[in-house]
C-alpha cells in the first residue's frame, strides 16, 4: 500500500503539533502542582488533627486542658453568624442585582455603581472589619455581638452575591423577556415568572459560594473583637460569640503542641462544612442545567 | 383601496436609534381583519416599524420616534396610554420561536392567567391550540416541556400563546424565517384561517410568502415606504420601478 504524499505530515505542521503538545503538558504540569500542594496541605492537617475529631470534640467548650477542649461554642457561633449573614445579605444582594439588571436605566450613575460594586468585591476583608468596628460595634452600640459580626460579614459578601446574581440574570436571553412582555405582562410579572426561575440555579450557586467565604473569614471578626474564649452559647443576636476560624486562630497561637493538633481538628470540621456547602452548590447547578 | 377606518395607522412616522433614522416619514394604514405584509431588503427598518406598533421598541435604549401611530383613531403613544394595555390588544410573534421553558399548557395559559382573562383556562388553551393548528399534535402531552417540540411546532405554540390573549391585532416578525418549507406552509395556511378573526401584520423577506398570504403589501427600502397597495397590484402592476425590481428579484 502506498501513502498519498500530500497526507504525510509536513515539516511546518510537525512544528505546530509539537507546540500544541508542549502546551498540553504545560497545562497538566501547572494543574498537577496546584493539586499536589493542596494534597500535601490536606494530608498534614488530617494527619495532625484526625485523632481529635470525635463526638467529645464537637460537644465540648474550649478548655485549657487539651483533652477536654472542644469546638461547641465556635461551631454554634459559626452557625449563628452564617444564618444571620444569610438573612441580611441574600435578600439585599439579590434585590440589588434585580434592580441593576432589570430596572435601572443604563446611564453613568448605574455604571459608576456597578464599577464600585466590582471594586468592593476586591477590598481586603480587614477593611470591612474596621468599618464594622467603627459603624456597628461603636457607633450603633451593638458591641461584640453576633449581629454586629453578621452585619460586617454581610457587607463583605454583598458585592460577591450581587455580582453572581447579576451574571445569572444577565444570562437569561432577552427573547424570553420579550415573549412575556408581548403578552401584556408588567415588568414585575416578567421578572417573577420567567427571569428569576431561570436565573435561580446561578443565583443560588453564587449565594452558597459567598456564604462559604463568610464561614472562612477570620480577619474582620478579630477586628470587631469576637471573643476567643467562650464557654456559653449565644441565645440571641445581641449575645457575644466566637466562630470556628477564631477558635482555630486562638489554638494555633498557643505554644503547646497539642493545641496545634486541636487547631488541625478544627480546620477539618471547617473544611467539612465548606465541602458540604460547595457540594450543595454543585448539586443545585447540576439540577438547574438538567431541567 | 377600502374606505374602512384603519385599526392602526402610522402617520408620518420616523423612528431613530440615537440620531440615525431607521424609519423615515412612513404613513401606512393597517386595515382590520386583513393581512398586511411588509417587505423589503434586510435592514430596511421593517422590524423596527413592526415593533413600534405594540411599543416593543420601548425596551430598546435610545429609540425615539416622531410622528404618530393611531390605534382606532387615538394616539398609541399618548401620555395616558399604558404600554401593557396596548400589548394586550396587539400581540406579537417573533422571528425565532421563543417558548417559555415550561410545559406546553403553561406557555399558553400564562398570559391569560396573569391578565385574569375570564372563562375556563383549559378551554382557552384548547381553543388557542386548535386555532394555531397544534392541538392534534400536542393534546395528549400538554404537560411536556415546550422545548421538546420541533421548531415548527414551537412557532405554532408561540402563535397559540398570542392567540390565547384574544388580541385584535397580531404582529409577526418573519415568523417562518427559521422554518422548513413544510412548517412554513402550515403556518401560511393558518394565516388564512386567522384573518377571519384577527388583523395580521407580517414582516417577511420572502416575497412569495407575501404574495401568497397578504391582502395588502408595503414595500420599504432604507426606512422609506416606497409603495403600498393591494398585494395583487404591488406584485403585478407596481407603480414604482424600485418595487418592480425588488419583487421580480432583481435586487434584495
Amino acid at each position: 500500500m502506498t501513502t498519498n504524499k500530500d497526507l504525510v505530515t509536513s515539516q511546518r505542521l510537525r512544528q505546530r503539533q509539537a507546540k500544541a503538545t508542549f502546551f498540553k503538558y504545560f497545562c497538566i504540569a501547572v494543574t498537577g502542582s496546584a493539586v499536589l500542594i493542596l494534597g500535601i496541605l490536606l494530608y498534614q492537617i488530617i494527619s495532625d488533627g484526625y485523632r481529635w475529631v470525635d463526638w467529645q470534640f464537637m460537644t465540648s467548650y474550649p478548655s485549657r486542658f487539651p483533652e477536654k477542649a472542644g469546638i461547641l461554642s465556635a461551631f454554634v457561633g459559626t452557625l449563628w453568624l452564617v444564618s444571620l449573614t444569610a438573612l441580611l445579605a441574600i435578600p439585599t444582594g439579590v434585590l440589588a442585582a434585580i434592580y441593576l439588571e432589570e430596572y435601572a436605566p443604563k446611564n453613568r450613575w448605574t455604571q459608576l455603581i456597578e464599577v464600585n460594586i466590582a471594586n468592593l468585591a476586591g477590598v481586603p476583608s480587614i477593611v470591612f472589619g474596621i468599618l464594622g468596628l467603627a459603624l456597628f460595634v461603636r457607633f450603633m452600640g451593638l458591641n461584640r455581638s453576633v449581629i454586629a459580626g453578621a452585619m460586617t460579614m454581610s457587607l463583605l459578601i454583598l458585592p460577591v452575591i450581587i455580582i453572581a446574581a447579576k451574571e445569572a440574570i444577565r444570562a437569561i436571553p432577552n427573547s424570553l423577556r420579550q415573549a412575556a412582555f408581548a403578552l401584556g405582562a408588567t415588568r414585575w410579572q416578567v421578572v417573577r415568572a420567567h427571569v428569576l426561575p431561570a436565573a435561580l440555579p446561578g443565583i443560588l450557586t453564587g449565594i452558597i459560594l459567598a456564604l462559604s467565604r463568610a464561614i472562612g473569614e477570620t480577619a474582620p471578626l478579630i477586628m470587631i473583637g469576637a471573643l476567643t474564649y467562650v464557654a456559653f452559647l449565644p441565645e440571641s443576636p445581641m449575645d457575644e460569640f466566637t466562630a470556628l476560624p477564631i477558635q482555630i486562630f486562638n489554638w494555633t497561637a498557643r505554644p503547646q503542641e497539642t493545641f496545634h493538633e486541636l487547631a488541625a481538628g478544627g480546620i477539618i470540621v471547617l473544611l467539612g462544612v465548606l465541602l458540604l456547602m460547595n457540594a450543595l452548590a454543585v448539586y443545585i447547578r447540576y439540577r438547574g442545567s438538567k431541567s | 383601496m377600502s374606505d374602512a377606518v384603519p385599526i392602526l395607522n402610522a402617520l408620518d412616522l420616523s423612528i431613530a436609534y440615537g440620531k440615525d433614522d431607521a424609519v423615515k416619514n412612513v404613513t401606512l394604514p393597517i386595515l382590520e381583519k386583513k393581512i398586511t405584509a411588509i417587505i423589503g431588503p434586510s435592514g430596511c427598518g421593517k422590524s423596527t416599524f413592526l415593533r413600534s406598533l405594540n411599543r416593543m421598541n420601548d425596551f430598546i435604549d435610545g429609540v425615539s420616534h416622531r410622528g404618530q401611530i393611531l390605534y382606532r383613531g387615538s394616539d398609541l403613544y399618548a401620555e395616558n396610554v399604558d404600554p401593557v394595555e396596548a400589548r394586550l390588544r396587539i400581540g406579537m410573534v417573533f422571528q425565532k420561536a421563543n417558548p417559555f421553558p415550561k410545559s406546553i399548557y403553561r406557555n399558553v395559559a400564562w398570559g391569560p392567567g396573569i391578565n385574569k382573562l375570564p372563562g375556563d383556562p383549559n378551554e382557552r388553551v384548547e381553543t388557542a391550540l386548535k386555532q394555531a393548528a397544534l392541538w392534534d399534535e400536542v393534546s395528549d402531552r400538554l404537560n411536556d416541556s415546550a422545548l421538546n417540540l420541533s421548531g415548527g411546532q414551537q412557532q405554532r405554540l408561540c402563535i397559540a400563546r398570542a392567540l390565547a390573549m384574544e388580541p385584535e391585532i397580531i404582529l409577526m416578525d418573519e415568523p417562518c424565517s427559521a422554518l422548513d418549507p413544510v412548517s412554513t406552509a402550515r403556518i401560511e395556511d393558518l394565516l388564512f384561517e386567522l384573518k377571519k378573526k384577527f388583523t395580521i401584520v407580517i414582516v417577511t423577506h420572502n416575497m412569495q410568502q407575501a404574495a401568497r398570504v397578504s391582502d395588502y403589501t408595503a414595500f420599504l427600502e432604507n426606512g422609506v415606504l416606497i409603495e403600498y397597495g393591494e398585494t395583487d397590484q404591488v406584485f403585478t402592476r407596481p407603480k414604482e420601478t424600485r418595487t418592480e425590481e425588488y419583487v421580480t428579484g432583481r435586487f434584495g
